[in-house]
């Protein structure tokens, strides 16, 4: 009988991710454990908002104007309906109003952010490889675009987009005209925090061997640097995405957002405010209550996540 | 350090010929101003002549020339919405917007950095852990959530003060003042703090963080070893040397209390130049975005330029360092 030293099974890699440092600094910050799941049944209900939601605020037949008004938890004077978290003017439910409005400020915020990270990434990855010229131009744009508050350029674009768009086709067009007005308003981020890792990864022997086998710049910048800087990219997505989902919400409460035939959680609370004065406070509070829920668990999130891919912080 | 001041400036003029070139190119390619100003009813002689009118059948660059050389002197066409010089609208509005930044911007001055200055003093007492937990709701609030929430406990529960416009105004040769009547000044209070909170919880997280690490250094041990008084050693020496990153972050700040007030003005129905931008970008006019957009990028390039400018006054290390520029 001799000794064969037995090698352990191969790791599966759901089990790395367990007992990976970031999984274990996760599990050690209750803080972080809250709001990722507040997050995950924030994003759940809005997904799953067509099967949760008691009726379908957007479907005409489905709504009785009898029932406007009705506060949360109390049966209605007339048909004796009762709303979890009241109705509003029109008789919807304020309830099935957030789930649907939530997927739509979900959607613009997720939907510009990823925009923001292919757009700053792509000129990021050519201003730090390439150089020359082009990263003159992108990282001056950059510089001049920081100068302003990204609130003000978002409005700015969605105001010119708004006016190259036909007349007929606005309302249907808001939702990525927002898109594409947040989005742009927030990739210097990414561009300068992508540019800067791309110089330091650009001298190294790894990306030398790729270039003396002959691979092409393209390859050289998606294969090899890319991954290579991925983790500071991923914090700011999780930072924008709050910024982003803010972002949506001021501008659908300041009226060039998200249309009323699709509102978001901005344009709820819009509408809400207007009730504020005759005592609905439940039409404005609930609203405003999950906006909150959602951006700050979101950046908790994101405050956790710059803390545990640094090393030098831990 | 004249060579630097020159680069810059250089560097200012070239960002405002851009945004030139931006708010020009608004004019040229964003909706047809024929559409927008005349009704439904209108004939191929009323589209003509308005297009003569407002130099629409002249090429690129000649309209390119003639907006700068406008602009320069202040004039930015008339507005499609109201049918008025865009010019006149802004003065008119302009008064309400900066009494609003004036008064937020010195409350968010002078409360953040004595805010600031006591937290980093009393770092672990409670009353600097209160106000610091209170920040970080101060900064993670969407300002109009703010706005709605004062308006809802002074104006609709207590009735205290009142939730929309101006109140009653002064008018001094041509700028009128809210500062000048008792409503004027009731309502400038909740606009004011809802736009000063966001800069004043900024302002104070900065001065303290700046204050904490001043105040490790040795020449504070040796002030105190000095047996100089509290007060001396924390607001000669300590605040003295935080003040470069505090002047920076608040000129820029400046900038961005104008371009939140659009914000706040909403909210508030506060009749300044921000709801004009708003009420602009909803009706597509234009005429008033061009205009807000050049007067908002003069302001934000002259602080920036000026921000720069004042380091050289403020801290003599950099005149030896940079006088070459960087």
């Amino acid at each position: 009988m001799t000794d064969t030293p037995i090698a352990p099974p191969p790791k599966s890699r759901f089990r790395l991710a367990l007992e990976s440092d970031v999984f274990y600094t996760f599990r050690r910050s209750p803080v972080a454990v809250v709001s990722a799941l507040v997050v995950l049944v924030l994003v759940l209900s809005s997904v799953l908002a067509p099967w949760i939601a008691p009726t379908n605020p957007f479907d005409p037949a489905s709504l009785n104007l009898m029932n406007g008004f009705t506060p949360p938890m109390e049966p209605n004077a007339f048909t004796g309906d009762t709303f979890l978290l009241g109705t509003d003017d029109q008789g919807r439910d304020v309830f099935s109003t957030i789930l649907y409005g939530m997927r739509i400020s979900l959607f613009v915020g997720v939907a510009a952010v990823t925009f923001a990270m292919i757009l700053g990434i792509t000129l990021g990855l050519i201003s730090g490889y390439v150089g020359g010229w082009l990263e003159t131009i992108i990282m001056r744009t950059a510089d001049v675009q920081l100068t302003f508050p990204s609130i003000l350029v978002a409005m700015l674009i969605f105001g010119i987009a708004k006016g190259v768009t036909p007349v007929e086709y606005r309302d249907q067009m808001a939702i990525w005209v927002l898109i594409f007005a947040i989005g742009l308003s927030d990739w210097v981020q990414f561009a300068r925090v992508v540019r800067g890792a791309t110089l330091v990864e650009k001298n190294k022997e790894y990306v030398q061997a790729a270039r003396l086998i002959g691979r092409k710049p393209g390859a050289i910048m998606l294969r090899h640097i890319l991954p290579n800087v991925l983790s500071p990219v991923l914090v700011i997505a999780t930072i924008s995405l709050a910024l982003a989902i803010i972002a949506e919400a001021t501008l659908s409460f300041l009226g060039v957002g998200a249309p009323p035939t699709q509102p978001s959680l901005g344009t709820l609370i819009r509408i809400g405010q207007g009730f504020l004065f005759s005592g609905e406070w439940w039409i404005l509070f609930f609203p405003a209550c999950t906006l909150l829920a959602l951006a700050l668990s979101v950046n908790l999130l994101g405050d956790w996540l710059r803390d545990a891919l640094n090393p030098r912080l831990r | 350090m004249l060579a630097f001041i020159i680069r810059r400036i250089g560097q200012s003029i070239l960002v405002l010929l851009v945004v030139g070139l931006v708010a020009f190119s608004m004019f040229n390619f964003v909706g047809d101003p024929i559409d927008n100003m005349l009704g439904q009813e209108r004939t191929a002689e009323d589209i003509a002549r308005l297009r003569e009118q407002l130099g629409l059948d002249q090429n690129f660059f000649v309209q390119y020339f003639r907006f700068l050389q406008e602009a320069i002197q202040g004039n930015f066409g008339v507005s499609y919405r109201q049918g008025r010089p865009v010019t006149d609208i802004l003065l008119e509005r302009a008064p309400a917007t900066l009494e609003l930044a004036a008064v937020s911007g010195v409350l968010a001055i002078v409360f953040g950095i004595a805010l600031g200055v006591f937290t980093a003093i009393r770092r672990n007492g409670v009353w600097a852990n209160v106000i610091m937990s209170a920040s970080l709701i101060g900064v993670s609030l969407p300002t109009f959530l703010i706005g709605i929430l004062l308006i809802y406990v002074f104006s609709v529960e207590l009735g205290w003060l009142p939730s929309f416009g101006r109140g009653d105004v002064v008018e001094i040769g041509g700028w009128k003042t809210g500062f000048l009547s008792e409503s004027g000044l009731k309502a400038l209070i909740l606009p004011s703090i809802t736009l000063g909170l966001y800069q004043m919880t900024l302002i104070m997280r900065l001065v303290r963080s700046e204050m904490l690490e001043v105040l490790r250094q040795d020449y504070i041990r040796f002030a105190r070893a000095r047996g100089l008084k509290d007060r001396a050693v924390n607001f000669h020496h300590a605040l003295k040397n935080t003040m470069v990153p505090v002047i920076t972050v608040i000129g820029l700040q400046l900038g961005a209390i104008i371009a939140f007030a659009i914000i706040t003005e909403t909210v508030f129905q506060w009749p300044g130049v921000g709801l004009l931008f708003i009420n602009a970008i909803q009706f597509v006019d234009i005429p008033v975005m061009a205009a807000y957009l050049m007067l908002i990028s003069v302001m934000f390039v002259g602080i920036n330029l000026l921000v720069d400018i004042l380091y050289f006054f403020i801290d003599p290390r950099l005149r030896a360092d940079r006088s070459g520029g960087h």
